[in-house]
């Protein structure tokens, strides 16, 4: 396929932020890291309190 | 030239009632009858749909299988017309809205976040109708990981002269790879003999059902590519290509790229343009394995003997459609909405490709991904844990205190006021629009009402059926001010001169 072998992006927009990203990348990681870390305490506190039992019991009827 | 990409969404939505409720309540179809008389008591008077030109067992390779395969058109169920346009109904057992027909793929976006909202509502309507304690609870999920699966399905109008045979042959490969976009993940595997440490996550909530590369069914053994002929507009003009392989989303994005790329390789295909050059050697295998593989690196036999990932393949796809973009224009699907999608789909494979987690805020697969993996780090949890399951399900959880997905970061790309707007007040683009104001003005003059006619009652005999052929006429541009100035249905159909 012709498109294989020129495989970059139709713009270089994207490279241009690639580029960037590089040096910083353990800060990027961290606050990643952070904002997962936050999201899963709200997470914590929405979950359904009996996830066995709430999985066990969630049947559907097949659709289309 | 590709003919305007008329398309919508169809969603069966996952339901689920507990608590101190009766088994008659909270069997699925009264659950769900109960759940869309809830919504329309509450916000408008029922209209019937009219089930006279449904032809589900219309098979478009030539025949009909009218006899033993026809899925049953249920007549008997909840079953109603919104003013937006829109049909609300029971179907196998789940609430199933289909959005009005819309003309571009953000419009439809509007629309399909338009129905959830619907859903919302009608969960809050129906919940003062339970027993204190009891609950009913919505998903916008496509699986129960108990095998059985529901779907979410695209509609796209293509121009009845291009043969069928091409469309199979050159959507297949989009189809089978588009998933890597617009997956919306689940945790473990529906196959027999697949267990969680094989397939601890998977790309997409359907890929495990599908089995066939083309075929009329929809409820088992269910095809990449399905073959319904039922156009519901002019069947010598128009053919309805009716998808049913996609994943339910709950990322705007994702959505926007499913219909919008979706609709872009379909105006390529319409237009000769495509051509065979990606055709899979093993389509039904394919699927499987790509949503098998979220590293991405697996490749795909073609029939031309090639190897390629399925990034490739929709890189390849990309760069056709910005071929295709620059030789005949994106007229056919929006020219702004065209770009936008183009832009859009290009950031999310570059992004997959350099390194997923980087389109968490686009990718439902990956955004689910993420939470699952590092709430399993957390807790130290294994795969086939039911708590990693119900974090799937709770994903697509429409409860707004509960849902996942309106958690973790995923961008919006539409004001809450249009998508509101969205609810009562039809597309201005396609003959949706026709519909749903004479459902808003004169809904007690209207007895029936389907994709292509609304039935009339004037108050003397005969019943006045005016036909809506044209997915483009009765837009708001063409009959606003018609309706405007007409205080009754009589003037209305007098000045149409129908």
């Amino acid at each position: 396929m012709a498109e294989r072998t020129q495989k970059q992006k139709p713009t270089p927009t994207r490279t241009d932020e690639t580029v960037e990203d590089a040096p910083a990348v353990t800060a990027t990681g961290d606050k990643l890291k952070a904002e997962l870390d936050d999201l899963l305490d709200e997470i914590d506190g929405v979950l359904e309190t009996n996830a066995e039992d709430f999985v066990k019991s969630y049947v559907q009827k097949g659709g289309q | 030239m590709a003919i305007p990409k008329v398309c919508g969404i169809e969603t069966e939505y996952g339901i689920f009632v507990r608590g101190p409720v009766s088994d008659a309540v909270s069997n699925p179809v009264a659950a769900s009858s109960m759940l869309i008389n809830a919504y329309l008591s509450a916000n408008s008077r029922k209209v019937g749909w009219d089930f006279e030109d449904e032809h589900p067992g219309m098979d478009a390779r030539g025949f009909s299988i009218d006899d033993l395969l026809a899925p049953e058109i249920e007549t008997h169920l909840v079953n109603a017309v919104l003013t937006n346009g829109a049909r609300y109904y029971v179907d196998h057992a789940h609430p199933e809205i289909s959005t009005p027909e819309c003309l571009t793929a953000r419009e439809a976006l509007v629309f399909d976040r338009a129905a959830e909202e619907i859903v919302r509502a009608s969960m809050k309507a129906a919940a003062a109708m339970l027993p204190t304690g009891a609950e009913i609870l919505c998903h916008k999920n496509n699986s129960d990981g108990k095998g059985n699966s529901y779907g979410c399905h695209e509609n796209y109008l293509m121009a009845r002269e291009v043969p069928f045979s091409r469309i199979v042959h050159q959507v297949t490969p989009h189809f089978v790879s588009r998933q890597i976009v617009i997956g919306a993940g689940k945790v473990g595997c529906e196959l027999s003999g697949a267990t969680s440490a094989d397939v601890p996550f998977q790309i997409s909530q359907r890929a495990d059902f599908f089995e066939e590369e083309v075929g009329l069914e929809t409820t088992l053994k269910r095809p990449i590519v399905n073959t319904r002929d039922e156009p519901h507009c002019d069947p010598d003009k128009y053919r309805r290509l009716h998808v049913i392989v996609g994943d339910a989303n709950m990322s705007e994005t994702a959505t926007l790229i499913k219909v919008g790329a979706t609709a872009i390789v379909l105006a390529m295909i319409e237009d000769d343009v495509l051509g065979d050059d990606f055709a899979l050697a093993n389509p039904v295998a394919a699927i499987r394995q790509i949503s098998h593989d979220p590293s991405l690196k697996r490749t795909m036999l073609l029939r031309d003997g090639r190897r390629v990932t399925a990034l490739e393949l929709q890189w390849g796809l990309l760069e056709r459609a910005r071929k295709y973009e620059q030789m005949h224009g994106l007229a056919a699907v929006g020219e702004d909405v065209g770009r936008d999608v183009l832009e859009k789909w290009e950031f999310v494979l570059a992004g997959l490709e350099r390194d997923p987690d980087s389109v968490a805020h686009q990718v439902d697969w990956v955004a689910k991904r993420r939470l699952v993996q590092a709430y399993a780090e957390r807790h130290e949890i294994r795969p086939g844990d039911s708590r990693l399951k119900a974090l799937d399900l709770q994903y697509h959880d429409l409860r707004t205190d509960r849902c996942l997905a309106l958690r973790v970061g995923l961008d919006t790309l539409v004001d809450p006021v249009e998508v509101e707007n969205a609810m009562t007040n039809p597309p201005t683009t396609t003959r949706a629009y026709f519909r749903g104001r004479c459902l808003a003005k004169w809904p007690e003059h209207i007895v029936a009402a389907n994709w292509d006619s609304l039935v009339f009652d004037l108050g003397r005999d005969p019943l006045r059926r005016v036909p809506m052929m044209e997915p483009l006429r009765g837009t708001a541009e063409s009959v606003a001010s018609l309706i405007d100035e007409s205080d009754t249905p009589a003037e209305l159909l007098a000045r149409l001169g129908a």
